[in-house]
């Protein structure tokens, strides 16, 4: 285009300005990029979660437990295919830092509700064998080295005195929904209860059961909640995705929160970059007069001011995100375990550039109205 | 204005000339002007800048314009150029009338027929010499190799083959307005208007840039119209009207020169 010899030009006027301008898009696109990670790590148990399947808690929270009695009970209602228990072991491997998800699960009927999890049917077969089996994610046997055969010690003070339970890796799974965990440690839940305390015997932590037709949702959880109606272990069902977003939400509305500091981040670049493109355009008023002298249009006058920050914003926003698809895995692999994956996704590498693309046209506009709308006399007044 | 006729012969150009400055032109003039009033609302005052001036440029004239300061020289010189609309009054240029034209079409009118040439040179400082006379090229459909070839003529005009790759702040003063002039003829404009052009100059610059001027005029027959407050420079147009409280006026120490036998 034979402009782009005048916009650069003006581009690289001010060279410590505009590196700085850049630099504060880049960052800022990091931020929004790593920021938009983090909220669709959260939210992905919601998306991943399955249509056709429930989940049964304690009325009063996750941490009151439920009768193992309630397995069968709930077997029993029509329309549900299958029933599985859960408990969260919540140990420690070696240090607190090596936080991975760990599961105390039923083994006879976990492959019929959870059927993303995929496990070699040998190891699953050693695993239903071995009281002191464990099976574990493909990320987290990669995080620790991890290989089948491996005993594997968790330390843990969640049921009684703090004391080391260990256990033999008999499985590896992984997980065939793009997206889905591949993270979590799975114990049997017979060995389980044979060391947990008296108050802890017996108990599920939740239940998850699949439905035969999801249209059934409904009915089989308002038949569950009645069920257990004014007993001692009340019940609270809803579907899987309900129940991953509510918990999402015992660590605070992080959506909220999230997106309370991208628009700061937003409307921060929006008046730095405005500030920026304001001293620019003021500092060439002549220039400008001038050029609309000799024969540019008002138009032409605006489109270069416009040009010139959506350059930036471009530039600064392609940096920025750059920077963070280097750097996501990193922070990702940091935090291992702590979040769920962190992915940068093509959707949120297009929505960051649109995002800067918005505020690099938004913060030239104003200045640029205003060269436009500005008079050529008062213009070559200001020589 | 003094008498109403004041038919002042051009004595540079040829065959004498009349520049008139009664509204009687022949109506073949390349610029006329009839009856242009400009007033400028400051406060709740109004200052009347320009009264109902007359004015008849033909093709090839070199006029200068003298006045103090206030006296509405470059509020002339803009309103000619099209930079500004008149309050009252036509001006004509090859025929068109630009005083009803539209900010858009007075845009393109400009970049046709008009090279401004400014005192401070406003040479965009971020370009070459190249590419600041290359600007009025870019709004054309000359191609690039063509554009090229205008550019090195303009800068071989003015005497500046050599420097097209050099940015403004490493020209002289003089060489800057001689890119500026560059700037101004390269797409072969109507005629000129020059805003002091030899105001920020030392004698010796300011010498070179009015013989290039004069040469503009000569050899290339451009129409020149230069605002100026030097009477050394003025006195090197072919003819000089003097501009006082808004009136074009006869009578000034260039007419005095003109009526006693012309200007060397």
């Amino acid at each position: 285009m034979k402009f782009s010899g005048l916009i650069f030009a003006n581009l690289f006027r001010k060279k410590v300005r505009l590196l700085l301008t850049i630099g504060s898009f880049a960052v800022a696109l990091f931020l929004f990029a790593f920021l938009a990670v983090v909220k669709s790590a959260f939210s992905r148990g919601t998306e991943v979660a399955g249509a056709d399947r429930l989940v049964i808690a304690s009325r009063v929270g996750l941490m009151q437990t439920l009768p193992i009695s309630y397995d069968d009970k709930i077997a029993a209602i029509p329309g549900v295919k299958a029933v599985t228990h859960n408990h969260w072991f919540g140990g420690v491997y070696q240090d607190e830092k090596n936080f991975f998800v760990q599961f105390v699960i039923d083994p006879e009927n976990m492959r019929k509700v959870m059927n993303e999890f995929v496990v070699p049917d040998d190891q699953w077969a050693n695993f239903e064998k071995d009281r002191q089996g464990a099976v574990v994610g493909v990320k987290t046997a990669k995080r620790f080295g991890w290989k089948i055969g491996d005993r594997i010690p968790i330390k843990n003070s969640l049921y009684g005195p703090t004391k080391t339970w260990e256990f033999n890796l008999d499985g590896i799974y992984h997980n065939d929904r793009p997206g889905g965990d591949e993270n979590q440690f799975w114990i049997q839940w017979k060995y389980f209860d044979e060391n947990v305390p008296a108050g802890v015997k017996s108990t599920a932590g939740w239940y998850v059961l699949k439905l035969d037709n999801p249209d059934d949702a409904a009915r089989v959880a308002k038949s569950i909640d009645n069920m257990f109606a004014n007993s001692t272990y009340e019940t609270k069902t809803e579907t899987e995705s309900a129940f991953a977003a509510g918990f999402v939400k015992q660590f605070g509305n992080i959506e909220f929160l999230i997106e309370s500091i991208g628009m700061v981040v937003f409307f921060t670049l929006l008046l730095v970059t405005g500030n920026t493109m304001a001293i620019s355009v003021r500092e060439r008023i002549s220039e400008l007069g001038v050029l609309k002298a000799i024969g540019y249009s008002d138009r032409s006058v605006l489109f270069f001011v416009l040009a010139e920050s959506l350059v930036i914003a471009l530039i600064g926003g392609v940096l920025g995100l750059g920077l963070a698809l280097v750097a996501v895995p990193v922070l990702g692999a940091a935090l291992n375990g702590l979040l769920p994956s962190l992915v940068l996704s093509p959707a949120i590498l297009s929505l960051g550039l649109l995002v800067a693309l918005l505020v690099g046209g938004i913060s030239g506009l104003l200045p640029g109205i205003g060269a436009m709308r500005m008079r050529v006399v008062n213009a070559l007044r200001r020589v | 204005m003094g008498k109403a006729a004041a038919e002042l012969p051009q004595s540079k150009i040829g065959a004498p000339k009349m520049i008139r400055v009664d509204g009687r032109g022949n109506g073949n003039s390349l610029i006329q002007v009839r009856g242009l009033s400009k007033t400028y609302r400051r406060g709740g005052e109004e200052i009347q800048v320009l009264q109902r001036l007359n004015l008849d440029v033909d093709k090839g004239d070199f006029v200068g314009f003298m006045g103090p300061s206030g006296s509405g020289k470059t509020t002339l010189l803009n309103l000619l150029g099209g930079l500004d609309v008149p309050t009252q009054g036509s001006i004509t240029v090859a025929g068109d009338e630009i005083t009803h034209m539209s900010a858009s079409k007075l845009t393109q009118w400009r970049a046709r027929h008009v090279g401004f040439i400014f005192q401070m040179y406003n040479l965009i400082p971020v370009l070459t010499a190249f590419q600041n006379v290359e600007l009025p090229l870019l709004l054309t459909k000359l191609s690039k190799s063509e554009r090229r070839k205008h550019v090195e003529t303009a800068l071989s005009v003015v005497g500046l083959p050599d420097r097209m790759n050099h940015y403004p702040r490493q020209l002289s003063g003089g060489q800057e307005q001689r890119v500026a002039i560059a700037r101004a003829i390269v797409a072969d404009p109507t005629f000129l208007l020059c805003d002091e052009p030899t105001g920020d100059l030392d004698r010796k610059s300011a010498d070179e840039i009015m013989s290039l001027i004069h040469r503009l005029v000569k050899e290339y027959g451009k129409t020149v119209l230069m605002v100026t407050h030097d009477p050394v420079v003025a006195k090197q147009a072919d003819l000089t009207l003097h501009l006082e409280k808004g009136l074009l006026v006869e009578g000034g120490p260039q007419r005095q020169e003109v009526a006693a036998g012309g200007v060397a």
